[in-house]
């Protein structure tokens, strides 16, 4: 599902940091998110310390990738040109079963029949050489 | 009280410049405009001014300010960027702090906005070089997905509210048409002459749903101040003293991501609510009127619920049947807003207020008005309160 690098101009994620690592993982085909070794926490957007213990210690832990639609909101009109052509989409908060939530567009549905609660699971869009982008579409039942 | 805010510094000057779709003047001409007005309106010169709290934003310094002023000696200046539009409010509360503190004596608090003739909020969150405090969970993990734009994370908020309390858009709808009407009564709003029906609502085109465009604020450029003091150094001066009852601030958490909070309604109104109704000696039921930052129209519902004049969850029903127009039990946003007035980030909020509270709002006056709030939004949910008595 590769895009043509030359042509991908939508807004990418600045790889440094932790969300290098973020997205690195996403280039494997995993879906990882920091937890707390601690006490167990997860936490994104990434961050140092466990906001529920203060432990500086973590690990990017590995979610199964099955997760549900928590909330969204489909955009109409274009507020940034990159997107002009993929008008009406929904930016949807996906909650994964192991409990943290993001942001991702789910794919293979029209994003006015979007369900609370929707069973989704991730699929790894890798946009660029360098950058993998994880989207989510309907679980078939 | 030791060490409370309750009543120690009153409003006693405001200003406001014309609010337009396009200016000839600079941010700090408008600027200009609005704090000479309100120094006027207090009965000061401009040099009694001796400390500015610059909200922040768009560029203006205290350090302009004075230099055009001729104050040679500014004693205190903050600026407030993290609030986000919660800036003005807060900006009020720190003025608050540094009088009754003693570090200052005479606070202008100027704050500009030109939404219409410079960046638009949604660039900046955008912006690789924003300074903007959420900006990195915005662009590393929203802008992939084309979600930067507040229209976009505001209605995540409010389709679960629809979805978990039955919110309609004849509610959201409601409000808007409010707003508007409220608009046809004030001299310097962007939307007079511009009536709107809830059918106009209806049938305007999603931005991104289920926002309408008239679910959206304006983008407007204007200017408006305030003058802070002290209840001794007010009694000498030529207007009214509104007395600040009630003040705080807060934030959701986490401040800077929305999606991982434990739930979308709890935002930064609903720690600093408490506290300002607790200083004033006061509770939303004795409001006369509220001046809501009504960014979105589902933001506006959420602060009346999360302020307390409603339950959450019961903010639908409590906009209907006329009870937030003037006349009704409780106005909201009596000048139109920054949905039909102009989007100056609730500073045109915390002046109309004044103009309540001295009861000088002509045909927009509510009866009697002896206590109301100002509560102002910003990022991606602080808030801050004022609670105001005449």
């Amino acid at each position: 599902m590769a895009s043509p690098a030359s042509v991908y101009e939508k807004p990418l994620p600045l790889m440094r940091g932790y969300t290098k690592e973020f997205y690195d993982f996403c280039k494997n085909r995993e879906l990882r998110f920091q937890r707390c070794t601690k006490c167990g926490a997860w936490r994104h957007t990434p961050r140092p310390m466990c906001g529920d213990c203060q432990s500086l210690e973590w690990k990017w832990e590995k979610v199964g990738g099955k997760g549900k639609v928590y909330t969204w909101t489909v955009t109409f009109q274009p507020l940034y040109k990159q997107f002009k052509d993929d008008v009406p989409y929904a930016g949807v908060i996906v909650e994964l079963e192991e409990g943290p939530r993001m942001v991702s567009w789910v794919t293979g549905v029209d994003p006015m029949q979007l369900k609370l609660n929707m069973p989704v699971e991730v699929w790894f869009d890798d946009v660029t050489p360098e950058v993998t982008i994880p989207k989510f579409r309907p679980v078939k039942s | 009280m030791a060490g409370s805010l309750k009543d120690q510094s009153c409003i006693v000057g405001i200003g406001e410049s014309k609010y337009s779709r396009g200016t000839p003047f600079s941010d700090l001409e408008l600027g200009l405009q609005a704090s000479t007005a309100a120094i006027e309106d207090a009965g000061l010169k401009p040099r009694d001014i001796d400390a500015i709290v610059i909200p922040g934003g768009f560029g203006t310094t205290a350090g302009d300010y004075a230099a055009c002023f001729g104050i040679e000696d500014l004693r205190f200046t903050a600026s407030l960027e993290e609030m986000g539009g919660a800036m003005t409010v807060c900006a009020v509360e720190t003025a608050a702090m540094a009088l009754v503190s003693g570090v200052a004596n005479y606070v202008l608090i100027p704050f500009v906005a030109r939404w219409y003739s410079g960046m638009k909020a949604r660039e900046g969150t955008a912006n690789e070089a924003s300074r903007i405090p959420a900006a990195i969970a915005v662009r590393d993990f929203y802008m992939p997905y084309g979600m930067g734009a507040p229209p976009q994370y505001y209605s995540w908020m409010c389709q679960r509210h629809m979805l978990e309390f039955g919110t309609t858009h004849e509610h959201l709808g409601t409000i808007a048409v409010t707003m508007r009407r409220h608009a046809q009564l004030h001299p310097n709003a962007v939307m007079r002459d511009r009536p709107m029906s809830l059918d106009d609502y209806m049938n305007s085109r999603w931005v991104t749903y289920p926002y309408h465009l008239l679910d959206c604020c304006l983008e407007t450029d204007g200017g408006a101040a305030v003058v802070v003091t002290t209840p001794e150094r007010a009694r000498d001066l030529k207007s009214r003293p509104v007395y600040i009852a009630g003040i705080a601030s807060g934030h959701p958490y986490p401040a800077h991501e929305i999606p991982n909070r434990k739930d979308m309604f709890t935002i930064g109104l609903t720690h600093a609510a408490p506290r300002a109704f607790a200083m004033a000696g006061a509770t939303a039921k004795d409001l006369d009127f509220a001046e809501i930052y009504d960014c979105f129209t589902f933001q506006t519902l959420q602060q009346i619920e999360e302020i307390g004049l409603c339950k959450r969850g019961e903010g639908g029903p409590f906009v209907m049947g006329g009870r937030i127009e003037v006349g009704g039990e409780v106005p909201i946003n009596t000048h139109g807003g920054l949905l039909s007035q102009a989007h100056v980030c609730a500073m045109n909020h915390i002046v109309e207020a004044v103009c309540q509270l001295r009861h000088d709002a002509d045909l927009r006056q509510v009866k009697d008005a002896e206590l109301g709030a100002v509560c102002a939004w910003g990022g991606h949910g602080h808030g801050s309160i004022a609670v105001l008595r005449r």
